[in-house]
């Protein structure tokens, strides 16, 4: 009886990693939901049969409770505040690692290299557990979403990893000083916090992977203390799926992965440059409507604008006009584009909207010269052509989606503000973009409305 | 080899493994992908168990163990509903039930 629980390990882990082979394609992704979820089953089956676990009163009580919190969050839980409820769950499962590190710790203190392995467990654990909160409450604004710097900060913060690393390493040598373990957790704890203080919005895609990545390693860490290889495995893929996914944001920004490593994120300098007053053309709803009709191929591209303003199910309900009336309509995504990777295409998905209209930056940057109308809804920073042209600029070297190659630019934003990283758009002075100033929601409805009224039917 | 030099074998493969596979994941479902991974990896469920379930375990580690179990299974719940909730609306439109997608339960 006991030689099944193995297999039944070995089964979960096989379910997991075919959970994420089959993510590869829409076509097959909810089948690779289906087997994690088995592999899962199969998991805790296996795991509430083994011979040490015999009280299992608390363990039905925990699993009520969690199951009571996590079903409505996941049924609840609108898709806008999907970074959110990634952030809080990063939380909870750094939260749960650091503890289950620690109940270790006071329960068996182990040597050597499993001490060493607890001690990055908790390190982790802790550190991902704070960020993840605070990263959370930033991203529900409860906290303030601007990045927060003063002077010395980085000295600070690395002062405080430095000093836990060192409690860390003492803790490996002489596992029996136990006064040294609660000093070591809060420093840790406190450590997150200050990690994410200096991280504003548009950097939290980079942040929620890397503790994404945190979180998974910190899983990792706990299957070398318990000699659970299918925790190892585990923590491992989600660990080297957050890495990836960092990764691939820092590209897509043009930032060092160094400079994502040592927390030195959001630090990007406002630019000096006064804005002089330019003149920019604008457009109302009618023109606009009149422009998007006469149109043969329109690209929209959406930014954490839309999010903001909602502006997702009336976007598909211009986008189901304009199609209708002929016209060829795409979305062009850029990868940090909101507020976690892949965000606009869910808000998308969420409208309606047929995912083979959504396109990544690579595959469709090469269609805007032959664009009629590139439609910028709630982005900023990812089309400022600046970042291609200026040297000099905070944004220098990142790749953006060529609106400016299209014939006709619009712009719905509300105001001539500059975007986050506090820099002005060459874009929206160009002779041929029309600036639609307002909230994208009801101006992209003042859209639609035009075009199923004022425009004749059909062309 | 010691258990030790096993786990670190199987920690380097199952790494390169997850590069490989997630390297081929499109950026259309990165969001599910991390709301999958991060169910995924409440696996730390496992090791709650053992210690909240244990025979002579402390009130300190049992009630450590039982926030931990709180704690991933909520993961676990919430992640994968949450994680089928998005995949659902990924949808093409105007085409017919493709053959390939036979395979999802719907």
């Amino acid at each position: 009886m006991e030689s099944i629980f193995p297999a039944l390990y070995i089964l979960a882990a096989a379910g997991f990693i075919l959970a994420i082979k089959w993510m590869n394609s829409p076509l097959t992704a909810r089948r690779g939901v289906f087997v994690g979820e088995i592999g899962m089953l199969l998991a805790v089956v296996g795991t509430l049969l083994r011979h040490e676990v015999v009280n299992y009163e608390w363990i039905l009580i925990a699993f009520f409770i969690g199951t009571a919190i996590g079903v409505p969050i996941a049924y609840l839980m609108p898709m806008t505040a999907v970074p959110q409820r990634t952030a809080f769950s990063h939380a909870c499962g750094a939260l749960a690692a650091a503890l289950i590190g620690t109940a270790e710790y006071f329960r068996h203190t182990p040597h050597g290299f499993a001490m060493g392995a607890l001690v990055v467990e908790t390190l982790l654990g802790f550190l991902t557990f704070t960020a993840s909160l605070m990263a959370c409450g930033k991203l529900q604004e409860i906290l303030p979403t601007r990045p927060i710097t003063y002077k010395g900060q980085n000295f600070v913060n690395l002062g405080i990893f430095g000093l836990a690393a060192v409690i860390g390493a003492a803790l490996v040598a002489s596992p029996e000083s136990t006064w040294l373990f609660p000093i070591f957790a809060i420093l840790s704890l406190v450590f997150g916090v200050l990690l994410i203080v200096p991280i504003g919005g548009a950097d939290m895609p980079t942040v929620i992977a890397l503790l994404n990545s945190y979180a998974g390693l910190s899983a990792s860490a706990m299957g070398f203390v318990l000699d659970n290889k299918l925790l190892i495995v585990a923590g491992a893929l989600d660990g080297s799926s957050g890495f990836i996914l960092a990764v691939i944001m820092c590209r897509a920004m043009n930032r060092s992965f160094s400079n994502v490593l040592f927390g030195a994120f959001g630090t990007i300098q406002t630019s000096t440059k006064k804005t002089v007053e330019r003149p920019v053309r604008s457009a109302s709803p009618e023109e606009a409507a009149e422009i998007l009709d006469a149109a043969r191929t329109v690209l929209v591209i959406p930014g954490y604008g839309m999010a903001v303003a909602q502006a997702q199910h009336k976007l598909r309900e211009m986008f189901d006009v304009l199609s209708r009336r002929g016209v060829d309509v795409r979305f062009a995504i850029h990868p940090v584009a909101g507020r976690m990777p892949g965000h606009m295409n869910v808000l998308l998905a969420e409208a309606d909207v047929p995912y083979d209209k959504l396109f990544e930056m690579d595959e469709i940057n090469s269609e805007f010269p032959r664009a009629d109308v590139a439609l910028v809804i709630g982005a900023n920073d990812v089309v400022n052509p600046a970042a291609k042209t200026d040297k000099n600029s905070p944004i220098a070297g990142m790749p953006i989606l060529n609106a400016h190659e299209a014939r006709t630019v619009m712009v719905i934003k509300r105001s001539m503000n500059p975007g986050f990283a506090g820099i002005d758009n060459d874009l929206y002075y160009m002779e041929k973009t029309l600036m639609l100033f307002g909230d994208a929601k009801s101006f992209v409805s003042n859209i639609v409305k035009e075009l199923n009224t004022a425009l004749a039917p059909a062309r | 080899m010691s258990s030790y030099e096993v786990a670190i074998w199987v920690f380097m493969l199952a790494a390169f493994l997850g590069f490989e596979l997630i390297r081929r994941v499109s950026p259309l479902l990165h969001t599910p992908l991390m709301s999958l991974t991060n169910a995924i990896s409440a696996i730390a469920v496992v090791g709650a168990i053992l210690i909240t379930g244990e025979k002579e375990a402390s009130t300190l580690t049992r009630t450590l163990g039982f926030i931990a179990v709180v704690a991933s299974t909520t993961n676990v719940v919430s992640g994968y509903l949450i994680t089928d909730r998005m995949l659902k609306m990924f949808k093409k439109r105007n085409t017919e039930p493709r053959l390939s997608g036979s395979g999802m339960h719907q």
